[in-house]
């Protein structure tokens, strides 16, 4: 080991170092940007000692290698900066799978490029499964981004046998490769059976279940990138790899559980009435509620829980919710948010909408946390949220049984925004809507919000 | 199993645990950046990226390279700037106006 392969492997060595500090500084808002610049702080380092290994080590790279290389890490950080910069946080959970798309991606390039070499067995197995994995990632992140942002129908899409027929070519092609990873034909079909399987795995899942496939996802690139490292024999990659695929995995079965829905089960599709199993229905009247009634029940309230779901986000009311909560806490009530872990379309979605809108991060509360609180809030205001709050799900035998919900039911009164009497994905009615507590104001999110806000003003401003 | 294989092993054990250590402790309040911050981690795949255009020497290889390149490039610029942009918008405080 020369010298410069030794600085190498000992800035590596602290640029892991840092990935895991910076996550663990994650732990508390207050530390966690500190904990990002700290990781990043960890990946300029890598970047730049290798940078410096290329050009002390590789004196043989030729000119268009070095052209090309510049230009990709150009073209992909201006790509990347701009894309950063200028999206709105409704359309984070899009940009994070983007991300995530070309990160799978680039790993699954990483062994493709590697194979144009003669390689060892190791590195065959290690370096197909990151192919596939890789491959996987990209398609599948794609379909998921385009679904969250509208350019594919968000509902559950199957096609019979495309996954089986799919599969096989992944397993056939991904087994020709491994024993022969020269040759073009095994690597063509082990990249377009990934491919076409990343489609069919990601397009028949539902808009409802696009937290739990993002954090899947997320493990996936994590694994490709774990095992690119061990095609490449970089240990780097595998330390940061592995750190991702425990993350996205953690996230993965947390997101399950707040459905109550296994894994598998999603995965193979479709979330809504089982046939066979008795609807839950709201078969009660409905109570109506106007504006000023709205605002005079939250105008004399001591305690109000707002919850939010991602309703809050399509009618981008984020700002609205937040300055009629402003308003009511200057009038002294107490308000705090109500956040379900799957409300929005990727985990801890509306946290970070609420915090553009410049709500303090302490009024903010998981589900655990504030389920007991219910019973002592005056009002519980309901903004976009659906299926998270239906009591139904306490009761066995309908299609939200055993998910854990928001106790809204609990509190002594209840005022749910919505557009309209429509279903949530379940595809169920929500019995909180014929609670004798419930009154239901029928507005756009965002309207409805401002026209509160600006009757709390007048009305008992 | 060749002793490489069986280091790489380790550190891959190993480094899953600790992931699995630290990020349990992470409040479901941060789980929007977290896996924007994770993202980025990822993107150690740019390392790579750099070590293969030195070996490209045909069409296929500077494609491969330029494309590994831009993909690992985005992931990571991309993804630090968007995780400190969201976690730069929670405050422990409303913000004076």
């Amino acid at each position: 080991m020369n010298g410069i392969e030794l600085a190498t492997h000992l800035v590596y060595l602290a640029a892991a170092t840092c990935f895991v500090w910076g996550l663990h500084r994650m732990n508390s808002p207050a530390t966690a940007r500190s904990g990002n610049l700290l990781s990043a702080v960890g990946m300029g380092l890598a970047v730049l000692v290798t940078a410096a290994q290329l050009v002390v080590d590789h004196s043989h790279v030729t000119a268009v290698g070095w052209a090309v290389l510049l230009a990709g890490l150009a073209g992909g950080a201006g790509f990347g900066l701009i894309a950063a910069r200028t999206v709105r946080m409704t359309a984070m959970p899009q940009l994070v799978s983007l991300f995530n798309a070309v990160g799978g991606g680039a790993a699954a390039l990483l062994a493709v490029h590697d194979f144009q070499r003669p390689v060892s067995v190791t590195t065959a197995v290690t370096g197909t499964i990151d192919i596939l994995i890789g491959t996987i990632t990209f398609a599948g992140s794609l379909v998921a981004a385009g679904k969250l942002q509208g350019l594919l129908p968000t509902r559950a899409i199957t096609v019979p046998g495309v996954r089986a027929l799919s599969a096989v070519v992944l397993l056939g092609g991904g087994g020709w490769l491994a024993v022969s990873p020269a040759s073009a034909p095994a690597m063509l079909t082990a990249v377009v059976g990934a491919l076409a399987f990343g489609i069919a795995m990601v397009l028949p899942i539902g808009g409802a279940d696009m937290p739990v496939v993002i954090s899947l996802l997320n493990a996936f690139t994590g694994t490709a990138v774990a095992l690119a490292g061990f095609a490449l024999d970089q240990t780097a990659l595998i330390v940061a790899g592995a750190l991702v695929g425990a993350s996205g995995s953690i996230l993965t079965k947390l997101m399950a559980d707040a459905m109550d829905r296994s894994l598998p089960g999603i995965v193979l599709g479709g979330f809504g009435a089982q046939p066979g199993q008795a609807p839950a229905g709201a078969s009660g009247p409905v109570r109506t509620i106007t504006a000023d009634d709205a605002t005079i029940q939250l105008g004399y309230a001591h305690k109000v829980i707002i919850v939010p779901g991602f309703g809050l986000a399509a009618a981008q009311a984020q700002h609205a919710v937040a300055e009629l909560a402003a308003l009511l806490e200057r009038r002294g009530a107490d308000v705090s948010y109500a956040i379900h872990p799957v409300a929005g379309h990727m985990p801890g979605h509306m946290n970070v909408l609420l915090a553009e809108a410049d709500v303090p991060y302490p009024q903010l509360k998981e589900m655990d946390e504030v389920n007991p609180e219910f019973a002592q809030a005056d009002v519980a205001l309901v903004v976009g949220a659906n299926d998270v709050t239906n009591p139904a799900a306490r009761r066995p035998g309908n299609p939200v049984s055993g998910m854990p919900v928001l106790d809204v039911d609990h509190a002594r009164s209840v005022i749910m925004i919505k557009r309209s009497m429509g279903h949530g994905y379940a595809g169920i009615d929500n019995e909180l809507y014929s609670n004798p507590k419930t009154a239901m104001f029928f507005a756009d999110a965002k309207a409805g919000l401002i026209a509160l806000t600006s009757a709390v003003k007048t009305l008992v401003g | 199993m060749t002793p490489e294989l069986l280091t790489d092993l380790t550190v891959f054990v190993l480094s899953v645990l600790v992931g699995i250590e630290v990020i349990g402790k992470v409040p479901s309040t941060l789980h929007t950046p977290l896996m924007s911050a994770t993202n980025s981690v990822h993107g150690i795949a740019i390392v790579g990226a750099m070590l293969i255009a030195t070996t490209a020497t045909d069409l296929f290889g500077y494609v491969v390279a330029f494309v590994a390149a831009a993909f690992a490039s985005a992931n990571v610029v991309g993804g630090y700037v968007v995780t400190d942009r969201m976690l730069g918008m929670f405050r422990a405080k409303r913000a004076a106006r």
